[in-house]
Protein backbone atom coordinates (compact mmCIF):
# COMPACT_ATOMS: atom_id res chain seq x y z
CA UNK A 1 0.00 0.00 0.00
CA UNK A 2 1.38 3.38 -0.95
CA UNK A 3 -0.14 6.80 -1.24
CA UNK A 4 2.87 8.05 -3.13
CA UNK A 5 1.91 10.20 -6.11
CA UNK A 6 -1.84 9.64 -5.66
CA UNK A 7 -4.63 12.20 -5.87
CA UNK A 8 -6.80 12.66 -2.80
CA UNK A 9 -10.14 13.98 -3.96
CA UNK A 10 -12.64 12.24 -1.70
CA UNK A 11 -12.29 10.34 1.56
CA UNK A 12 -13.62 7.39 -0.46
CA UNK A 13 -10.32 7.39 -2.36
CA UNK A 14 -8.71 6.05 0.82
CA UNK A 15 -9.12 2.59 2.30
CA UNK A 16 -9.50 2.03 6.02
CA UNK A 17 -5.86 0.80 6.34
CA UNK A 18 -4.66 3.88 4.44
CA UNK A 19 -6.64 6.17 6.75
CA UNK A 20 -5.25 4.33 9.79
CA UNK A 21 -1.72 4.71 8.47
CA UNK A 22 -2.24 8.45 7.91
CA UNK A 23 -3.67 8.90 11.42
CA UNK A 24 -0.69 7.07 12.94
CA UNK A 25 1.69 9.15 10.87
CA UNK A 26 -0.13 12.35 11.91
CA UNK A 27 0.30 11.41 15.58
CA UNK A 28 4.04 10.99 15.02
CA UNK A 29 4.15 14.36 13.23
CA UNK A 30 2.82 16.33 16.21
CA UNK A 31 6.23 17.33 17.69
CA UNK A 32 7.35 18.37 14.20
CA UNK A 33 4.16 20.41 13.72
CA UNK A 34 4.85 22.09 17.05
CA UNK A 35 8.39 22.97 15.96
CA UNK A 36 9.96 20.83 18.72
CA UNK A 37 11.61 18.51 16.19
CA UNK A 38 12.71 19.04 12.59
CA UNK A 39 12.06 16.88 9.52
CA UNK A 40 12.46 17.85 5.88
CA UNK A 41 11.11 15.15 3.56
CA UNK A 42 9.80 17.87 1.19
CA UNK A 43 13.17 19.54 0.60
CA UNK A 44 13.24 20.92 -2.98
CA UNK A 45 9.49 20.31 -3.39
CA UNK A 46 7.07 23.07 -4.38
CA UNK A 47 3.39 22.79 -3.50
CA UNK A 48 0.89 25.04 -5.30
CA UNK A 49 -1.91 26.38 -3.11
CA UNK A 50 -4.73 27.20 -5.51
CA UNK A 51 -7.50 28.75 -3.45
CA UNK A 52 -10.39 30.08 -5.51
CA UNK A 53 -12.64 30.50 -2.48
CA UNK A 54 -11.90 32.27 0.80
CA UNK A 55 -10.14 30.11 3.36
CA UNK A 56 -8.19 30.84 6.50
CA UNK A 57 -7.58 27.64 8.40
CA UNK A 58 -7.28 25.27 5.49
CA UNK A 59 -4.82 27.34 3.48
CA UNK A 60 -2.69 28.42 6.43
CA UNK A 61 -2.50 24.91 7.88
CA UNK A 62 -1.50 23.48 4.48
CA UNK A 63 1.14 26.20 4.09
CA UNK A 64 2.38 25.60 7.63
CA UNK A 65 2.54 21.85 6.90
CA UNK A 66 4.61 22.40 3.75
CA UNK A 67 7.03 24.72 5.55
CA UNK A 68 7.39 22.36 8.52
CA UNK A 69 8.31 19.59 6.05
CA UNK A 70 11.00 21.75 4.43
CA UNK A 71 9.07 22.46 1.20
CA UNK A 72 8.08 25.70 -0.51
CA UNK A 73 4.63 27.06 -1.45
CA UNK A 74 3.38 29.08 -4.36
CA UNK A 75 -0.07 30.46 -3.68
CA UNK A 76 -3.17 31.77 -5.39
CA UNK A 77 -4.96 33.16 -2.36
CA UNK A 78 -7.36 35.44 -4.16
CA UNK A 79 -8.82 34.55 -7.56
CA UNK A 80 -9.72 38.19 -8.12
CA UNK A 81 -6.07 39.02 -8.71
CA UNK A 82 -5.29 35.92 -10.81
CA UNK A 83 -5.94 35.21 -14.47
CA UNK A 84 -9.19 33.49 -13.46
CA UNK A 85 -10.61 36.99 -13.38
CA UNK A 86 -9.70 37.26 -17.06
CA UNK A 87 -11.83 34.21 -17.77
CA UNK A 88 -9.21 31.47 -17.72
CA UNK A 89 -10.67 28.00 -17.27
CA UNK A 90 -9.73 25.86 -14.29
CA UNK A 91 -8.23 23.32 -16.71
CA UNK A 92 -5.83 25.90 -18.12
CA UNK A 93 -4.89 27.15 -14.67
CA UNK A 94 -4.14 23.59 -13.56
CA UNK A 95 -2.03 22.97 -16.69
CA UNK A 96 0.08 25.92 -15.63
CA UNK A 97 0.29 24.93 -11.95
CA UNK A 98 1.29 21.36 -12.77
CA UNK A 99 4.34 22.69 -14.60
CA UNK A 100 5.30 25.01 -11.72
CA UNK A 101 4.92 22.63 -8.78
CA UNK A 102 5.15 19.07 -7.42
CA UNK A 103 1.59 18.94 -6.06
CA UNK A 104 -1.56 21.07 -6.13
CA UNK A 105 -3.83 21.82 -3.18
CA UNK A 106 -7.11 23.06 -4.62
CA UNK A 107 -10.10 24.82 -3.15
CA UNK A 108 -12.71 25.80 -5.71
CA UNK A 109 -16.39 26.82 -5.58
CA UNK A 110 -17.59 24.22 -8.11
CA UNK A 111 -18.35 20.64 -7.11
CA UNK A 112 -16.22 18.17 -9.06
CA UNK A 113 -13.48 20.75 -9.71
CA UNK A 114 -10.82 18.70 -7.92
CA UNK A 115 -11.75 15.60 -9.93
CA UNK A 116 -11.31 17.63 -13.12
CA UNK A 117 -8.01 19.07 -11.88
CA UNK A 118 -6.70 15.59 -11.11
CA UNK A 119 -7.38 14.53 -14.70
CA UNK A 120 -5.50 17.50 -16.07
CA UNK A 121 -2.61 17.48 -13.62
CA UNK A 122 0.43 15.26 -13.92
CA UNK A 123 1.14 15.97 -10.26
CA UNK A 124 -0.91 14.85 -7.25
CA UNK A 125 -3.99 16.94 -6.49
CA UNK A 126 -5.35 17.31 -2.96
CA UNK A 127 -8.93 18.49 -2.72
CA UNK A 128 -9.17 21.22 -0.08
CA UNK A 129 -12.90 21.67 -0.65
CA UNK A 130 -14.89 21.72 -3.89
CA UNK A 131 -18.05 23.75 -3.35
CA UNK A 132 -20.55 21.71 -1.36
CA UNK A 133 -18.71 18.53 -2.38
CA UNK A 134 -15.75 16.85 -0.70
CA UNK A 135 -13.13 18.00 1.79
CA UNK A 136 -11.20 14.84 2.63
CA UNK A 137 -8.42 16.37 4.74
CA UNK A 138 -11.06 17.93 7.02
CA UNK A 139 -12.42 14.44 7.58
CA UNK A 140 -8.93 13.13 8.34
CA UNK A 141 -8.31 15.78 10.97
CA UNK A 142 -11.76 15.20 12.49
CA UNK A 143 -10.90 11.51 12.82
CA UNK A 144 -7.44 12.34 14.19
CA UNK A 145 -8.99 14.48 16.93
CA UNK A 146 -11.39 11.72 17.97
CA UNK A 147 -8.66 9.08 17.88
CA UNK A 148 -6.35 11.22 19.99
CA UNK A 149 -9.10 11.72 22.59
CA UNK A 150 -10.34 8.14 22.79
CA UNK A 151 -7.55 5.96 21.36
CA UNK A 152 -10.02 4.37 18.95
CA UNK A 153 -12.82 5.23 16.55
CA UNK A 154 -14.60 1.91 16.78
CA UNK A 155 -17.74 1.94 18.89
CA UNK A 156 -17.77 5.70 19.50
CA UNK A 157 -21.21 7.29 19.65
CA UNK A 158 -20.93 10.39 17.49
CA UNK A 159 -23.65 13.04 17.25
CA UNK A 160 -23.58 15.03 14.03
CA UNK A 161 -25.43 18.28 14.63
CA UNK A 162 -26.54 21.03 12.30
CA UNK A 163 -26.74 21.28 8.54
CA UNK A 164 -26.75 17.65 7.50
CA UNK A 165 -28.22 18.45 4.09
CA UNK A 166 -25.73 20.88 2.58
CA UNK A 167 -22.76 20.48 4.96
CA UNK A 168 -19.88 19.00 2.98
CA UNK A 169 -17.94 17.84 5.99
CA UNK A 170 -20.74 15.81 7.47
CA UNK A 171 -21.31 13.36 4.62
CA UNK A 172 -17.61 12.54 4.30
CA UNK A 173 -17.21 12.24 8.05
CA UNK A 174 -20.26 10.00 8.39
CA UNK A 175 -18.88 7.73 5.67
CA UNK A 176 -15.45 7.54 7.32
CA UNK A 177 -16.94 6.88 10.77
CA UNK A 178 -19.03 4.14 9.21
CA UNK A 179 -15.83 2.51 7.95
CA UNK A 180 -14.57 2.37 11.52
CA UNK A 181 -17.77 1.03 13.08
CA UNK A 182 -18.86 4.15 14.96
CA UNK A 183 -22.48 4.67 15.95
CA UNK A 184 -24.04 7.75 14.35
CA UNK A 185 -26.73 10.05 15.72
CA UNK A 186 -28.06 12.77 13.43
CA UNK A 187 -29.60 15.90 14.86
CA UNK A 188 -30.72 18.78 12.65
CA UNK A 189 -33.52 21.23 11.90
CA UNK A 190 -36.21 19.30 10.00
CA UNK A 191 -35.44 21.02 6.69
CA UNK A 192 -31.73 20.16 6.92
CA UNK A 193 -31.97 16.40 7.48
CA UNK A 194 -29.49 13.99 5.96
CA UNK A 195 -30.35 13.32 2.29
CA UNK A 196 -31.95 9.91 1.72
CA UNK A 197 -29.21 8.81 -0.65
CA UNK A 198 -26.53 9.40 2.00
CA UNK A 199 -28.61 7.61 4.60
CA UNK A 200 -29.13 4.67 2.23
CA UNK A 201 -25.40 4.39 1.57
CA UNK A 202 -24.60 4.44 5.28
CA UNK A 203 -27.23 1.83 6.08
CA UNK A 204 -25.85 -0.28 3.24
CA UNK A 205 -22.51 -0.17 5.09
CA UNK A 206 -24.22 -1.64 8.15
CA UNK A 207 -24.24 1.54 10.25
CA UNK A 208 -26.73 1.93 13.04
CA UNK A 209 -28.35 5.32 12.41
CA UNK A 210 -30.32 7.24 14.98
CA UNK A 211 -32.10 10.56 14.61
CA UNK A 212 -32.72 12.78 17.60
CA UNK A 213 -34.28 16.21 17.36
CA UNK A 214 -33.96 17.00 21.07
CA UNK A 215 -30.44 18.30 21.61
CA UNK A 216 -30.13 17.42 25.29
CA UNK A 217 -31.20 13.84 24.58
CA UNK A 218 -28.80 13.56 21.63
CA UNK A 219 -25.93 14.74 23.81
CA UNK A 220 -26.70 12.53 26.84
CA UNK A 221 -24.96 9.31 25.73
CA UNK A 222 -22.58 10.81 23.19
CA UNK A 223 -18.80 10.51 23.09
CA UNK A 224 -18.42 13.13 20.37
CA UNK A 225 -20.64 16.08 19.53
CA UNK A 226 -19.73 17.31 16.05
CA UNK A 227 -21.28 20.74 15.50
CA UNK A 228 -21.47 22.34 12.06
CA UNK A 229 -22.18 25.87 10.95
CA UNK A 230 -25.24 26.50 8.82
CA UNK A 231 -23.55 27.83 5.69
CA UNK A 232 -25.60 30.60 4.14
CA UNK A 233 -23.64 30.38 0.90
CA UNK A 234 -24.77 26.77 0.31
CA UNK A 235 -28.49 27.54 0.39
CA UNK A 236 -30.25 27.94 -2.94
CA UNK A 237 -32.86 30.11 -1.27
CA UNK A 238 -32.26 32.79 1.39
CA UNK A 239 -35.74 32.28 2.85
CA UNK A 240 -34.85 28.66 3.64
CA UNK A 241 -31.65 29.85 5.33
CA UNK A 242 -33.41 32.44 7.46
CA UNK A 243 -35.85 29.80 8.75
CA UNK A 244 -33.06 27.75 10.30
CA UNK A 245 -30.35 30.31 11.10
CA UNK A 246 -29.59 30.27 14.82
CA UNK A 247 -31.85 27.28 15.48
CA UNK A 248 -29.35 25.50 17.74
CA UNK A 249 -26.67 26.57 20.18
CA UNK A 250 -24.38 24.56 22.41
CA UNK A 251 -23.75 26.08 25.82
CA UNK A 252 -22.91 24.77 29.26
CA UNK A 253 -26.60 24.18 29.96
CA UNK A 254 -26.88 21.78 27.01
CA UNK A 255 -23.67 20.04 28.07
CA UNK A 256 -24.72 19.69 31.73
CA UNK A 257 -26.23 16.28 31.03
CA UNK A 258 -23.33 15.01 28.94
CA UNK A 259 -20.72 12.40 29.82
CA UNK A 260 -17.64 13.97 31.40
CA UNK A 261 -15.44 12.68 28.57
CA UNK A 262 -17.65 14.07 25.77
CA UNK A 263 -15.67 16.15 23.28
CA UNK A 264 -17.20 18.92 21.18
CA UNK A 265 -15.79 19.37 17.65
CA UNK A 266 -16.46 22.05 15.05
CA UNK A 267 -14.76 22.54 11.67
CA UNK A 268 -14.72 26.33 12.39
CA UNK A 269 -15.36 29.13 11.84
CA UNK A 270 -18.26 29.09 14.27
CA UNK A 271 -21.05 31.61 13.98
CA UNK A 272 -22.80 31.37 17.32
CA UNK A 273 -23.38 27.58 17.31
CA UNK A 274 -21.08 27.11 20.31
CA UNK A 275 -21.16 29.62 23.16
CA UNK A 276 -17.78 31.06 24.20
CA UNK A 277 -18.35 29.72 27.73
CA UNK A 278 -17.81 26.18 26.40
CA UNK A 279 -14.21 27.05 25.47
CA UNK A 280 -13.11 26.83 29.11
CA UNK A 281 -14.60 23.34 29.66
CA UNK A 282 -12.88 20.00 29.16
CA UNK A 283 -15.43 19.29 26.41
CA UNK A 284 -13.98 21.92 24.03
CA UNK A 285 -11.77 20.11 21.53
CA UNK A 286 -12.28 22.35 18.49
CA UNK A 287 -9.08 24.33 18.91
CA UNK A 288 -7.11 21.11 19.30
CA UNK A 289 -8.91 19.93 16.15
CA UNK A 290 -7.77 23.10 14.33
CA UNK A 291 -4.17 22.49 15.45
CA UNK A 292 -4.23 18.85 14.33
CA UNK A 293 -4.88 20.13 10.80
CA UNK A 294 -1.14 20.75 10.56
CA UNK A 295 0.23 17.30 11.53
CA UNK A 296 -2.54 15.59 9.55
CA UNK A 297 -1.73 17.59 6.41
CA UNK A 298 1.98 17.02 7.03
CA UNK A 299 1.35 13.27 7.16
CA UNK A 300 -0.59 13.40 3.91
CA UNK A 301 1.93 15.58 2.06
CA UNK A 302 4.81 13.42 3.23
CA UNK A 303 2.98 10.29 2.07
CA UNK A 304 2.18 11.78 -1.36
CA UNK A 305 5.47 13.56 -2.03
CA UNK A 306 8.22 12.19 0.19
CA UNK A 307 10.51 10.09 -2.04
CA UNK A 308 11.45 10.01 -5.70
CA UNK A 309 8.50 8.34 -7.51
CA UNK A 310 6.22 10.11 -9.97
CA UNK A 311 2.41 10.23 -10.06
CA UNK A 312 0.66 6.91 -10.42
CA UNK A 313 -2.98 6.09 -9.98
CA UNK A 314 -4.19 2.97 -8.27
CA UNK B 1 -50.21 -12.45 -39.82
CA UNK B 2 -50.78 -9.05 -38.24
CA UNK B 3 -51.23 -6.03 -40.46
CA UNK B 4 -48.29 -3.63 -40.33
CA UNK B 5 -49.38 -0.10 -39.58
CA UNK B 6 -46.08 1.38 -40.71
CA UNK B 7 -44.64 0.66 -44.13
CA UNK B 8 -41.27 -1.11 -44.39
CA UNK B 9 -38.11 0.92 -45.04
CA UNK B 10 -35.33 0.05 -47.45
CA UNK B 11 -32.41 1.31 -45.38
CA UNK B 12 -32.38 2.76 -41.89
CA UNK B 13 -33.12 1.98 -38.26
CA UNK B 14 -36.15 0.63 -36.45
CA UNK B 15 -36.40 1.30 -32.75
CA UNK B 16 -39.01 -1.05 -31.38
CA UNK B 17 -40.33 -1.87 -27.90
CA UNK B 18 -40.06 1.73 -26.76
CA UNK B 19 -42.03 2.19 -23.56
CA UNK B 20 -45.51 3.55 -24.15
CA UNK B 21 -45.46 7.34 -24.59
CA UNK B 22 -41.69 7.72 -24.95
CA UNK B 23 -41.40 7.81 -28.76
CA UNK B 24 -41.31 11.59 -28.91
CA UNK B 25 -38.41 11.62 -26.46
CA UNK B 26 -36.60 9.09 -28.65
CA UNK B 27 -37.17 11.39 -31.63
CA UNK B 28 -35.58 14.24 -29.69
CA UNK B 29 -32.51 12.09 -29.08
CA UNK B 30 -32.29 11.05 -32.71
CA UNK B 31 -32.52 14.69 -33.71
CA UNK B 32 -34.88 14.27 -36.65
CA UNK B 33 -34.44 17.90 -37.68
CA UNK B 34 -30.91 17.11 -38.79
CA UNK B 35 -31.86 14.14 -40.97
CA UNK B 36 -31.69 13.98 -44.76
CA UNK B 37 -34.81 15.85 -45.98
CA UNK B 38 -35.75 12.92 -48.23
CA UNK B 39 -35.85 10.46 -45.34
CA UNK B 40 -39.15 9.28 -43.96
CA UNK B 41 -39.63 9.14 -40.21
CA UNK B 42 -42.48 6.96 -39.01
CA UNK B 43 -43.77 6.98 -35.48
CA UNK B 44 -46.30 4.58 -34.05
CA UNK B 45 -47.74 5.42 -30.68
CA UNK B 46 -49.67 3.10 -28.42
CA UNK B 47 -49.16 -0.16 -30.33
CA UNK B 48 -50.21 -3.46 -28.77
CA UNK B 49 -47.24 -5.46 -27.50
CA UNK B 50 -47.06 -8.98 -26.18
CA UNK B 51 -44.14 -8.11 -23.91
CA UNK B 52 -45.01 -4.60 -22.76
CA UNK B 53 -48.78 -4.38 -23.13
CA UNK B 54 -48.40 -1.16 -25.12
CA UNK B 55 -45.36 0.20 -26.85
CA UNK B 56 -44.16 2.86 -29.28
CA UNK B 57 -42.11 2.31 -32.45
CA UNK B 58 -39.89 4.69 -34.41
CA UNK B 59 -38.56 4.03 -37.90
CA UNK B 60 -36.07 6.33 -39.55
CA UNK B 61 -34.90 5.98 -43.12
CA UNK B 62 -31.25 6.34 -44.15
CA UNK B 63 -29.87 6.69 -40.63
CA UNK B 64 -27.86 4.56 -38.25
CA UNK B 65 -27.55 5.61 -34.63
CA UNK B 66 -24.26 6.69 -33.09
CA UNK B 67 -23.20 4.83 -29.92
CA UNK B 68 -23.90 8.03 -27.97
CA UNK B 69 -27.50 8.14 -29.18
CA UNK B 70 -27.93 4.44 -28.40
CA UNK B 71 -26.77 5.16 -24.84
CA UNK B 72 -29.25 7.99 -24.52
CA UNK B 73 -32.07 5.74 -25.73
CA UNK B 74 -30.96 3.05 -23.31
CA UNK B 75 -31.42 5.53 -20.48
CA UNK B 76 -34.93 6.68 -21.27
CA UNK B 77 -36.25 3.56 -23.04
CA UNK B 78 -34.36 0.62 -21.54
CA UNK B 79 -36.72 -1.94 -23.08
CA UNK B 80 -36.06 -0.75 -26.65
CA UNK B 81 -34.60 -2.91 -29.40
CA UNK B 82 -32.68 -1.47 -32.31
CA UNK B 83 -32.72 -3.08 -35.76
CA UNK B 84 -30.51 -1.97 -38.62
CA UNK B 85 -32.28 -2.39 -41.97
CA UNK B 86 -30.42 -2.76 -45.26
CA UNK B 87 -32.24 -3.55 -48.50
CA UNK B 88 -35.48 -4.19 -46.55
CA UNK B 89 -33.80 -6.88 -44.42
CA UNK B 90 -32.89 -6.80 -40.74
CA UNK B 91 -29.09 -7.00 -40.80
CA UNK B 92 -28.55 -6.50 -37.11
CA UNK B 93 -30.87 -6.52 -34.11
CA UNK B 94 -29.96 -5.81 -30.53
CA UNK B 95 -31.41 -4.71 -27.25
CA UNK B 96 -30.07 -1.43 -25.96
CA UNK B 97 -27.44 -1.92 -23.30
CA UNK B 98 -25.96 0.63 -20.92
CA UNK B 99 -22.17 0.77 -20.74
CA UNK B 100 -20.60 1.35 -17.31
CA UNK B 101 -19.73 4.96 -18.19
CA UNK B 102 -21.89 7.36 -20.22
CA UNK B 103 -20.19 10.34 -21.80
CA UNK B 104 -21.77 13.46 -23.30
CA UNK B 105 -25.37 12.21 -23.12
CA UNK B 106 -26.74 13.99 -20.02
CA UNK B 107 -26.17 17.31 -18.35
CA UNK B 108 -25.39 17.07 -14.65
CA UNK B 109 -28.47 18.30 -12.75
CA UNK B 110 -26.13 20.02 -10.29
CA UNK B 111 -25.79 23.46 -11.85
CA UNK B 112 -22.73 24.10 -9.70
CA UNK B 113 -20.94 21.01 -11.06
CA UNK B 114 -17.68 21.77 -12.85
CA UNK B 115 -19.02 19.92 -15.91
CA UNK B 116 -21.64 22.69 -16.29
CA UNK B 117 -19.02 25.46 -16.35
CA UNK B 118 -16.94 26.73 -19.26
CA UNK B 119 -14.35 23.95 -19.19
CA UNK B 120 -13.05 21.74 -22.01
CA UNK B 121 -14.82 18.68 -20.65
CA UNK B 122 -17.86 16.56 -21.49
CA UNK B 123 -20.32 15.32 -18.94
CA UNK B 124 -19.60 11.83 -17.60
CA UNK B 125 -21.73 9.52 -15.52
CA UNK B 126 -21.03 6.13 -13.99
CA UNK B 127 -23.80 3.56 -13.68
CA UNK B 128 -24.27 3.14 -9.92
CA UNK B 129 -27.33 0.89 -10.10
CA UNK B 130 -28.93 -0.88 -13.06
CA UNK B 131 -32.42 -1.83 -11.83
CA UNK B 132 -33.70 0.81 -11.78
CA UNK B 133 -30.90 2.76 -13.40
CA UNK B 134 -29.17 5.31 -11.18
CA UNK B 135 -26.16 7.25 -12.43
CA UNK B 136 -23.56 9.27 -10.53
CA UNK B 137 -21.72 12.22 -12.02
CA UNK B 138 -18.04 11.32 -12.46
CA UNK B 139 -17.12 14.82 -11.29
CA UNK B 140 -19.43 15.91 -8.48
CA UNK B 141 -20.89 12.48 -7.57
CA UNK B 142 -24.49 13.77 -7.84
CA UNK B 143 -26.90 10.86 -8.30
CA UNK B 144 -29.38 11.04 -11.19
CA UNK B 145 -32.40 8.86 -11.83
CA UNK B 146 -34.48 11.28 -13.89
CA UNK B 147 -32.94 11.27 -17.35
CA UNK B 148 -35.67 12.82 -19.50
CA UNK B 149 -35.07 16.30 -18.14
CA UNK B 150 -31.31 16.18 -18.31
CA UNK B 151 -30.55 15.04 -21.84
CA UNK B 152 -27.66 17.09 -23.22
Amino acid sequence: MSLHGRDVISIRDLTRPEIEELLDSARRMIPYAEGKKVTHPLTDKIVAMAFFEPSTRTRLSFESAVHRLGGECITIADPLVSSVRKGESLSDTVHMLTSYSDAIVLRHPNEGSARLAARVSEKPVINAGDGAGQHPTQTLLDLATMKEAFGTLSGLRVVLLGDLKYGRTVHSLAYALALFGAELVFSSPSTLRLPDEVRDQLEHMGVRIHEEDQLHRAVRDADVLYVTRIQKERFPDEAEYLKVAGSYRIDNGVLAGAKSRLIVLHPLPRAGEIAAEVDATSHAAYFRQAFLAVPVRMALLAALLGGPKSKGRS
Amino acid sequence: MRELKITPIKNGTVIDHIGNGLALEVLKIIGVQSLDKDSTVSVALHVRSGKLGWKDIVKVENMELSPRKVNAIALIAPTATISIIREYKVREKRVVDLPDRIVGVLRCPNLNCISNQVEPVESEFDVAERRPVVLTCAFCERRVDDFLHHLA
